[in-house]
C-alpha cells in the first residue's frame, strides 16, 4: 500500500512541474484536475486508518477536486476568451527549473523532519511541502487571475496531502471545513474573475495596477 | 450558552436580512443584534461562566479583554450604517448588511475559539464574509482591491492552515494525541519535536500575520481600506485584525510552553520593528488619506507585535494597545468616510480646504488624527507609553529608540497629510460638482463617539476591562 501511496505522491510532484511548464491554460486546469483525482484516492491507501471515515472524504475530493473545481475553472475560461498566458512574468523552461529545484528542497526538508514510524517511509510530509511551494511559484509567476486561482489551488492540494497525516486523529469538523471552504472560495474566486472581466475587458492582473504609491 | 448567543444572533441577523423586504428597513437590523450582541458581552463580562476544560467554545480571560471593543465597534457602526446606507441609496444592500452581520458572528466565533482548527474555520470564513464588503462599491478600483484582498488573504490563511497541521503533528507525535484544543496544546507542548514547533510558528506568524497586516504581508490593506467603506475600515481595523493578534497570541502561548519563548518574543519584536519603520516611511509619502489610515494600521499592528514580544508586561499594553487603537482608528475611518463623500476624492492633489465645507468633520478628522500619533490625553499616548516602558524593562533600549523614531517620522507624515487636505481653499472640482454634502446627525456622533472613548481610555481605563487584561496575562504567561 506504501508503495502505491508513494507512487501517486510522485505523479502529484510531476504533475506540478508540468502544469508549471504549460502555456495552455485548459491544459493548466487538466493537469490540476488530474492532481485532484489522485488526491482523492489516497485516503483510501493510508495504512492503519481504515475508518469510515475516508470513504466521505475520498469522494468529496474527486468530486470537488477532480470534477467541480475545474469545471468552474473552465466554464470562466471560456466566457472571457482567453487561452494562452501571453506574457508570463517568468518563462515557462526556467519556472520548471525553479519549480523542480523548489520539489528538491522541499523533498530534503520533509525528510529532514522526524515522523512517526509508521510514516517513515511515505513521502507525504516531503510531497506535501513541494506541492504547496510549487502553487506559490504559479501563483507568483503567472499574470492571469485564471492560472493564479489554479496555483491557489495547487497550493491547497499541497496542504491536503498533509491533512492525510493527520486523518486518523482530527476530528471530522475540520476535515469538512477545508473541503467547504475550498469550494466556497474558489465559488467567490469564480464570481471576482467574472468581475473583472466585466470592468477591464481582460483577465490580466498586470493592468491591475490602479493601487500602489 | 450567552457565548453561543454571541454567534448565533448575528447569523440570525444575516439570515434575516438576506429574506428582508424593506430596503429602508433593513439596515436597522445592524443595530438590533449590535445591541444584542453588547447586552450579552456585558452580562458575559460582568459574570464570567468557568471555562469549561474540553469546550471549543468558550470565553476565557483573552476573549473578554477584546470582545468587548469588537462589540462595541460594531454597535455604534450599526447606527453609522443606517445614516450611510440612506445616503447610498443607488447600491443594493441585501448582500452589505447580510454579509457585516455574518462578519460579527464569524468574530464572535473565532475570538472565542479554543480550538486550533475551528479558530481557522472561523478566520478563513471571516476574509470570505469581507469580499462582498469590500466591492460594495461596485467600482474598477474596488474590484481590483478585492482581488488582491482574495490573493493574498488565502494564501496567508493557507499558509496558518498548514502551520495547524504542523502543530497538530507535534501534538499526535508527542503525548498530545493531536487533540487540538489550545489547552491540550500547551500542555503538552515540552513533548513536541522542536522542527514541527519552528515550522508551525513561521507558518502561523505569516498566516495570521498575514491576516493582522504586518510588513511584509500587508500589502492587501492600503488598497481594501482606501476602497471599502469607512464602516467596513473600522470592522477590519477594529474586529478582524484583533481576532488575528488574539490568535497570534494563543499560538505564541502554546509555542511558549514548547520552550521556544526566545524564538517567539524575538520575531514578534522584528517584525514588529520593521512594519513599525516600513509603515512610517510609506506614510511620507502616501497622497490618499484612505491609504494613509490603512499604513498607519500596519504601523499600529507593529506595535502590537513589539508588544506581545515584550513579556507579561508587554502583553497587557499591547491589549490595551487594541482598545485604544481600535476605538481611535474607528473614529477615523468615519470621518475619512465622510470626508471622502464631501470631496468625491481621496488624494491631495484633489482635495483641500475641507475644514470650510465640512467644518464639523474636519475638526474631529484632526483631532483623531493628534489622538492616533499618541498625543495626551488621548487613549494611544497611555497605551503606547506602556509598550515603551515595556521595552525598556526587558532591557533593549535600542529597540526602543527605533520604536520611538518610527512613531515621530509617522507624526511628521500624518499631520502633512491631514493638514493638506484640511487647510487651505476649496479646490474647484470639489466645490462645483455634485449635491451639497449634509452632515447629517448620524455620521457625525458615531465618530465623535469613538472619539470620546479614546479619551476615556486615556484618562482612566474602566476597571472591569483592566481586570480582564491582567487575567489574561496570567492566563498566557503562568508564573513559572
Amino acid at each position: 500500500m506504501t508503495d502505491a501511496l508513494n507512487l501517486l505522491i510522485g505523479l502529484v510532484m510531476g504533475l506540478n512541474l508540468v502544469a508549471l511548464a504549460s502555456s495552455r491554460i485548459t491544459s493548466v486546469i487538466s493537469w490540476i484536475a488530474l492532481q485532484g483525482l489522485a488526491l482523492g484516492l489516497m485516503p483510501l491507501l493510508i495504512e492503519g486508518h481504515h475508518t469510515w471515515l475516508v470513504w466521505p472524504v475520498a469522494v468529496a475530493t474527486v468530486a470537488l477536486k477532480g470534477f467541480l473545481i475545474p469545471s468552474l475553472l473552465r466554464r470562466a475560461m471560456r466566457t472571457v476568451h482567453i487561452d494562452r498566458e501571453v506574457r508570463p512574468l517568468l518563462g515557462y523552461v526556467p519556472s520548471l527549473l525553479l519549480g523542480a529545484a523548489t520539489t528538491i528542497g522541499a523533498v530534503a526538508l520533509g525528510a529532514m523532519m522526524p515522523l512517526l514510524p509508521e510514516h517513515a517511509h511515505v513521502l507525504l510530509a516531503g510531497g506535501s511541502f513541494a506541492t504547496a511551494s510549487c502553487g506559490l511559484l504559479l501563483m507568483i509567476v503567472r499574470s492571469k487571475a485564471i492560472t493564479q486561482a489554479c496555483g491557489y489551488l495547487m497550493l491547497e492540494n499541497g496542504i491536503y496531502l498533509f491533512g492525510l497525516l493527520l486523518i486518523g486523529s482530527t476530528p471530522l469538523l475540520v476535515e469538512a471545513g477545508i473541503l467547504l471552504d475550498l469550494t466556497v472560495a474558489v465559488f467567490v474566486i469564480g464570481i471576482i474573475v467574472d468581475r473583472i472581466q466585466q470592468e477591464f475587458d481582460s483577465l490580466d492582473t498586470s493592468v491591475l495596477t490602479t493601487l500602489r504609491e | 450558552m450567552m457565548e453561543l448567543i454571541l454567534v448565533l444572533l448575528p447569523f440570525a441577523g444575516a439570515g434575516l436580512a438576506l429574506i428582508w423586504r424593506g430596503r429602508r428597513t433593513r439596515p436597522y437590523l445592524l443595530p438590533v443584534v449590535g445591541v444584542g450582541h453588547a447586552v450579552v458581552t456585558t452580562l458575559l463580562l460582568l459574570s464570567p461562566a468557568e471555562v469549561d476544560a474540553g469546550a471549543w467554545i468558550s470565553s476565557d480571560a483573552l476573549t473578554r479583554a477584546v470582545l468587548p471593543l469588537v462589540s462595541l465597534l460594531f454597535l455604534v457602526c450599526g447606527f453609522y450604517a443606517v445614516a450611510y446606507l440612506r445616503v447610498r441609496e443607488d447600491r443594493d444592500h441585501r448582500i452589505f448588511v447580510a454579509a457585516l452581520l455574518a462578519m460579527q458572528g464569524l468574530l464572535s466565533l473565532a475570538l472565542q475559539a479554543q480550538h486550533l482548527g475551528l479558530l481557522w474555520i472561523a478566520a478563513e470564513a471571516t476574509t470570505l464574509a469581507t469580499i462582498p464588503l469590500l466591492h460594495f462599491n461596485g467600482t474598477a478600483r474596488a474590484f481590483e482591491a478585492t482581488w488582491k484582498y482574495l490573493l493574498i488573504g488565502g494564501t496567508g490563511i493557507a499558509l496558518s492552515l498548514l502551520g495547524a497541521f504542523c502543530l497538530g503533528y507535534a501534538s499526535l507525535q508527542g503525548t498530545g494525541g493531536g487533540d487540538l484544543t489550545f489547552r491540550a496544546l500547551t500542555g503538552s507542548a515540552s513533548t513536541f519535536a522542536t522542527p514541527w514547533l519552528v515550522a508551525a510558528w513561521v507558518l502561523l506568524l505569516a498566516g495570521f500575520g498575514t491576516k493582522m497586516g504586518l510588513v511584509p504581508m500587508h500589502t492587501w490593506k492600503p488598497d481594501a481600506y482606501g476602497e471599502a467603506p469607512g464602516v467596513v475600515g473600522v470592522l477590519l481595523a477594529g474586529g478582524v485584525t484583533t481576532m488575528a493578534f488574539v490568535a497570534l497570541l494563543r499560538v505564541k502561548q502554546v509555542v511558549d510552553a514548547g520552550g521556544g519563548t526566545e524564538m517567539t518574543q524575538r520575531t514578534l519584536l522584528l517584525i514588529g520593528l520593521f512594519s513599525m519603520v516600513v509603515a512610517a516611511l510609506f506614510l511620507l509619502g502616501t497622497r490618499d488619506f484612505k491609504r494613509m489610515l490603512a499604513y498607519s494600521s500596519v504601523e499600529h499592528m507593529g506595535i502590537l507585535a513589539v508588544g506581545a514580544a515584550a513579556g507579561g508586561a508587554g502583553i497587557a499594553a499591547a491589549l490595551f494597545h487594541v482598545w485604544t487603537n481600535g476605538l481611535t482608528k474607528a473614529s477615523l475611518f468615519l470621518a475619512a468616510g465622510n470626508l471622502r463623500r464631501a470631496a468625491g476624492a481621496s488624494t491631495v492633489g484633489e482635495v483641500a480646504g475641507m475644514a470650510w465645507r465640512v467644518p464639523v468633520t474636519s475638526r474631529l478628522f484632526v483631532v483623531g488624527l493628534l489622538a492616533i500619533t499618541a498625543i495626551p490625553p488621548f487613549g494611544p499616548f497611555a497605551s503606547v507609553m506602556s509598550v515603551v516602558r515595556a521595552i525598556f524593562a526587558t532591557g533593549q533600549p535600542v529597540s526602543a529608540a527605533v520604536f520611538l523614531f518610527a512613531m515621530l517620522l509617522s507624526f511628521i507624515g500624518l499631520t502633512r497629510l491631514v493638514f493638506a487636505i484640511v487647510d487651505g481653499r476649496p479646490r474647484t472640482r470639489a466645490r462645483g460638482t455634485g449635491p451639497q454634502f449634509a452632515e447629517a446627525r448620524g455620521i457625525l456622533v458615531p465618530p465623535l463617539l469613538f472619539l470620546l472613548g479614546s479619551l476615556w481610555f486615556g484618562v482612566a481605563v474602566p476597571e472591569p476591562i483592566r481586570r480582564q487584561w491582567d487575567l489574561a496575562v496570567r492566563m498566557l504567561m503562568p508564573p513559572s
